[in-house]
């Protein structure tokens, strides 16, 4: 056994541990310690992750955890991203009085949960996994819960994610019948030796697995949940549920459906296609009809998610690295879309209507070109980062030979661009509502800065993309 | 008493499987005909993956493979923490609303 590949792991834990416990000896004034203990344990846990970079793969406790560039890549996106999360809420939450130490300590767990999902190798890692991330996320979106949209939402998607992690699990529960075992790799050998169209067993197992995946992803027709959460929720909580979950997400996708069922790729390659189609119009056709910004952002990472799963589709490493790199460059585009909308709330409510847009040219120039930016690169518009992901997962659909989903999915993100440019219009031709002017702290600012900057420049440096390519070569 | 000279048969996997689906399709059910109760919701999402549990100890059983058994063991503590959860994000769904009818919680739509 060695342990020393799982350190940051046990580090996060034991660093979440600490926090939970310091934050009950804090007095509200010295609230801002258990923030900057929190940043320290990500940032710890960051360069653990960074130093644990190695070339071959490894595993340990007995198969159950797998190191690999692939898992190491995605948890440095991770914590990067929650790093980026903390910084961005601090302001929100001390202006809606709950800048409590519980929102720190539910979302390093949560962060713990996406580093086990991404490295497990296992079943039941993937499962303990998952849980750790849902049950710390019906907590977080029911996190301000004298507000009754929020708990809506947060019974909402209890009961949505409860379902999803049962038909899951019952997926799991027929593949170890079946295979005899809990490990992926011998799942993989399993399915190696079968012909996945022949085998009922097999394809009835793999349609409870697609589901309870596609519920997680939030892909259509299993996407009720996600407007109402997006709009219940807490604004920060909205931006942790469309960052990081999705990168944990499509790497519990990579493990189950490419590591465990790679020979399995025709069965899942015809049942994810018509959750892509389904996602992309029905997510680009509903953002149009939406006011309320959120629900707007929900719709749109609805057919997001589409492109994602769309990399599969194409069952190559280039797909799957396209949808890779996808899936991170979202969650960065998507995490300054809503640090946007945290700026400009204000303490009598969350700017979450279109109309809060008006004008912003006018009250914050600066504001209103890192929203362009992220608005600009959620439609596809080069040279930003949106446009180089949609770009690589086209190009491996083409050569995968499904050259009718990519003539979609390229009409859907026409359609898409309406209501991304409509928010630009609004921000830059319309004259403002609300004259307040907006101040936010100088970390806010340049991070946010930062943000902006990585959204222009991952699409110009093709290195991440090779980053990618090289995490999924060296992962199957 | 007279006995009938049948074989005694053993409960064979697929009588397992079997009544694992049943649950599962019961509990599926609960969840989306009940218009009424939060809580008949909770109680179906509890039998849903007991439900899974059955399949998973069965097949356990019938292969030998000990992996099985304790994953279930790991479904029933993450059951209770699920329940715990649940019931805790009703109890402020009560506070706030004053109801936990199913039908009434709709504020958001669209």
């Amino acid at each position: 056994m060695s342990f020393s590949l799982a350190t940051p792991e046990i580090f996060l834990l034991s660093a979440t541990c600490f926090i939970l416990l310091l934050d009950v000896f804090l007095k509200d004034k010295f609230r801002s310690i258990g923030y900057w203990a929190s940043l320290l344990a990500l940032g710890v846990t960051l360069v653990l992750t960074y130093q644990s970079w190695t070339e071959a793969k490894a595993l340990a406790f007995n198969g159950m955890f797998v190191h690999d560039t692939l898992s190491v890549v995605l948890k440095m996106a991770v914590l990067s991203i929650v790093t980026a999360i903390f910084v961005y809420s601090k302001p929100y939450l001390i202006d809606r009085k709950i800048f409590k130490g519980e929102f720190y300590s539910i979302s390093l767990f949560a962060t713990l949960g996406m580093m086990v999902m991404i490295s497990a190798n296992t079943l039941l890692m993937l499962y303990m996994g998952l849980e750790l991330l849902s049950l710390s996320m019906y907590a977080l979106v029911a996190f301000n819960r004298d507000n009754g949209r929020c708990t809506e939402a947060a019974m909402k998607y209890f009961v949505l994610g409860a379902i999803a992690s049962g038909m899951l699990l019952y997926g799991m529960s027929l593949l170890y019948g079946l295979s005899g075992s809990i490990e992926l790799s011998s799942i993989a050998e399993y399915v190696a030796n079968q012909k996945i169209m022949s085998s009922v067993a097999l394809l009835f197992a793999l349609t409870f697995i697609i589901v309870g995946l596609g519920f997680k992803f939030g892909v259509a027709p299993f996407h009720m949940w996600v407007p109402d959460v997006y709009q219940g929720a807490p604004t920060p909580v909205t931006m942790m549920l469309a960052s990081a979950p999705k990168i944990a997400v499509f790497a519990m996708t990579m493990r189950l459906l490419v590591g465990g069922m790679e020979f399995g790729s025709e069965g899942w390659q015809q049942m994810l296609i018509p959750l892509i189609v389904m996602s992309m119009v029905i997510g680009n056709i509903a953002a149009i009809a939406q006011t309320n910004l959120k629900r707007m952002l929900a719709y749109s990472t609805i057919s997001h998610m589409g492109f994602v799963l769309l990399g599969f589709v194409s069952a190559s490493e280039g797909g799957y690295s396209a949808a890779m790199y996808y899936a991170i460059t979202y969650a960065i585009t998507a995490l300054g879309g809503f640090a946007i909308l945290i700026a400009l709330s204000h303490e009598d409510g969350d700017a979450e209507e279109l109309d809060d847009l008006r004008g912003l040219s006018r009250r914050h120039p600066w504001y209103a070109f890192m929203m362009m930016l992220f608005l600009f690169s959620m439609a596809g518009v080069p040279p930003l980062v949106g446009f180089f992901a949609k770009l690589y997962i086209l190009q491996a659909v083409v050569s995968a030979g499904f050259v009718w989903l990519a003539v979609i999915a390229v009409l859907m993100s026409v359609v898409g661009a309406f209501y991304y440019l409509r928010a630009i219009k609004l921000m830059y031709f319309d004259k403002p509502i609300d004259e307040r002017s907006i101040s936010m702290s100088i970390s806010f600012n340049a991070l946010l800065s930062v943000n902006g900057l990585l959204v222009v420049a991952l699409g110009l440096t093709p290195s991440l993309m090779a980053l990618c390519l090289i995490a999924i070569k060296q992962s199957i | 008493m007279q006995r009938r000279g049948r074989v005694h048969k053993m409960v064979q996997l697929s009588d397992f499987l079997v009544v694992s689906a049943l649950l599962f399709a019961i509990s599926i059910a609960g969840i989306f005909l009940n218009r009424k109760n939060m809580i008949i919701i909770l109680m179906s999402i509890e039998l849903m993956l007991l439900a899974v549990n059955i399949n998973f100890i069965a097949f356990s059983h019938f292969s030998g493979d000990m992996a099985g058994q304790v994953f279930v063991f790991f479904i029933l503590t993450v059951a209770a923490a699920e329940a715990a959860i649940g019931l805790a994000i009703l109890m402020v769904l009560f506070r706030n609303r004053g109801t936990i009818n199913v039908q009434e919680i709709d504020e958001m739509k669209g």
